[in-house]
């Protein structure tokens, strides 16, 4: 592992930490929320040379509270806080970081704005690395933040897990958030970007926190398995230059198959605490399908058709059709295949053309097959984007 | 916390109003009264129901000269059609008020400035 990984895991496993307590301390979640970022921006300019300190924590603590003080000495109507802060020892605080996810995921923030927050105040990335990460201005992800804390404080945001009878549409909104940046990064990822901030490892990393602190949410558990199961493939997702390789044609043998063991070990566990499994968790059950099967061919596609079909009655989608329709050519063959695609309304979209490409070949009918092929190709900027698109119908 | 809902009608919904027989309507309006009786602990001013945008009046002032126009300052297929103060914990909880709001389809939830 090299010193900045080093150095970013240790700054995500405190820094949430950090914000939670703080949030709590101080209620007031946009200065807290500044110091943290301070002590942050600090903890990476002096870490790099001086070491990493024995207590991440409590540095990070220490710095954080001597910001604070200069900060509210500064506003007499802090004085009661300004008291409590400097009582407050440097014990690390209990973990409030349950109540920071939900407060960043608040549905009455803009997607983009959960995203940004989370990534900042529960990861602890600087702005400059979400605008790295997210490939969009850091003058633009810095906006999205001050709006996003700006509007917890006016609108009245509380700083709280959601009541029990509102949690699982708020845990819902969590995970999507979770699950944006796990598709981010995993889409993003080529061998020019290694050096960039790997969206999918804080995904993990997020989706593993949660479910230390919510284990008996089953969709937890099946999106954790979902990333985990990705990522056990990554040795085999690109060739030696770079290029992406796609799942029909990954060595198997580069695959993480002990992870592979225990993500699908964590599903089954899952499934049989709980009846009706969720979305994630059947994303995951497809993703296992694709993981056991000792290649392309011999993947169990009845299987996975029962599995889209039940993802289909959760939530029904034409781009989820669209990923059926490649299980159903292999069970009942392209003809059957093409006509069910043909029913759905996807014209604009590039891998719709290049399904139906595949399943016109596999039928002999070439010449409309290149047209088909013309037309995915038209829709997308680029070959590397398609294969992309293709990657993602084989998960 | 201080909010004003506005309540907000569509084109849709106030067309479906005037579909309906004087029993529907009392019917609504009987739902109506029932929610603000529900939440009277949490109404701090019950506020009112507007009459029609087409009743509307608008005047800018930051031309220099006072432009006074018929209709609404923003034409547009979503009106709001009235206004409600409350007074909660947080935004939580005027999100479950709001969601069993019985009548029109649209509800903008604003913080009252504290001056």
């Amino acid at each position: 592992m090299s010193t900045e990984d080093e150095l970013a895991r240790v700054v995500r496993d405190h820094a949430g930490r950090l914000a939670g307590s703080l949030v709590s301390l101080l209620g007031d979640f946009s200065a807290a929320e500044d110091l943290v970022q301070d002590a942050v921006e600090i903890a990476l300019r002096r870490w790099p040379v001086e070491g990493i300190p024995d207590r991440p924590d409590a540095w990070l603590f220490t710095v954080a509270k001597r910001r604070g003080l200069d900060v509210l000495r500064r506003q007499q109507n802090y004085r009661a806080k300004l008291s409590e802060l400097q009582r407050q020892d440097d014990h690390p605080a209990p973990d409030d970081r349950l109540r920071l996810i939900f407060t960043c995921c608040h549905p009455a923030l803009a997607r983009e704005a959960q995203v940004a927050l989370t990534l900042r105040v529960v990861c602890g990335l600087t702005t400059g690395q979400i605008a790295a990460a997210l490939l969009a201005s850091e003058s633009a992800v810095a906006q999205r933040i001050t709006r996003a804390k700006r509007k917890i404080t006016d609108a009245g945001i509380p700083y709280r897990i959601p009541r029990d009878d509102e949690l699982s549409e708020r845990l819902t909104e969590v995970l999507t958030v979770i699950y944006l940046l796990f598709n981010e990064g995993y889409l993003s990822s080529t061998a020019e970007r290694a050096h960039s901030r790997d969206l999918v490892d804080d995904a993990e990393w997020l989706t593993a926190l949660l479910h230390g602190l919510l284990p008996n949410e089953p969709e937890v558990a099946g999106l954790l398995a979902l990333i985990r199961l990705h990522r056990a493939r990554t040795a085999a997702r690109f060739t030696p230059s770079g290029e992406l390789v796609l799942l029909e044609d990954q060595d198997r043998t580069l695959w993480d198959h002990t992870a592979i063991s225990e993500a699908t070990a964590l599903l089954t566990r899952t499934a049989y605490r709980h009846h009706a499994p969720g979305a994630y968790q059947l994303q995951a059950a497809i993703a296992a399908c694709h993981s056991e099967a000792p290649t392309w061919a011999e993947t169990d596609w009845r299987q996975i058709l029962v599995l889209y079909d039940m993802l289909l009655t959760l939530q029904p989608s034409p781009v989820t059709c669209l990923h059926r329709s490649v299980a159903l050519s292999f069970v009942d063959g392209p003809e059957v295949a093409l006509t069910e695609l043909d029913l759905l309304a996807l014209d604009t979209y590039p891998l719709f053309h290049a399904t139906r490409a595949q399943f016109l070949r596999e039928l002999g009918r070439d010449a409309e097959a290149r047209v088909a092929d013309k037309r995915a190709a038209e829709l997308t900027a680029n070959p590397a984007q398609l294969d992309l698109l293709r990657e993602r119908l084989a998960r | 916390m201080k909010y004003v809902l506005m309540f907000i009608e569509t084109e849709e919904f106030a067309k479906e109003f005037e579909a309906k027989g004087p029993a529907e309507r009392e019917e609504a309006y009987r739902r109506v009264y029932q929610w603000f009786d529900d939440h009277r602990d949490k109404i701090t001013d019950r506020g009112n129901k507007l009459q029609g945008p087409e009743t509307a009046t608008t005047v800018r002032l930051d031309g220099g000269v006072a432009m006074t126009t018929d209709g609404p300052f923003i034409e547009g297929k979503e009106v709001v059609s009235g206004f409600t103060e409350i007074d909660v914990a947080d935004l939580d909880e005027a999100l479950r008020m709001v969601r069993t709001w019985p009548a029109c389809p649209v509800v903008e939830i604003r913080p009252v400035a504290e001056m």
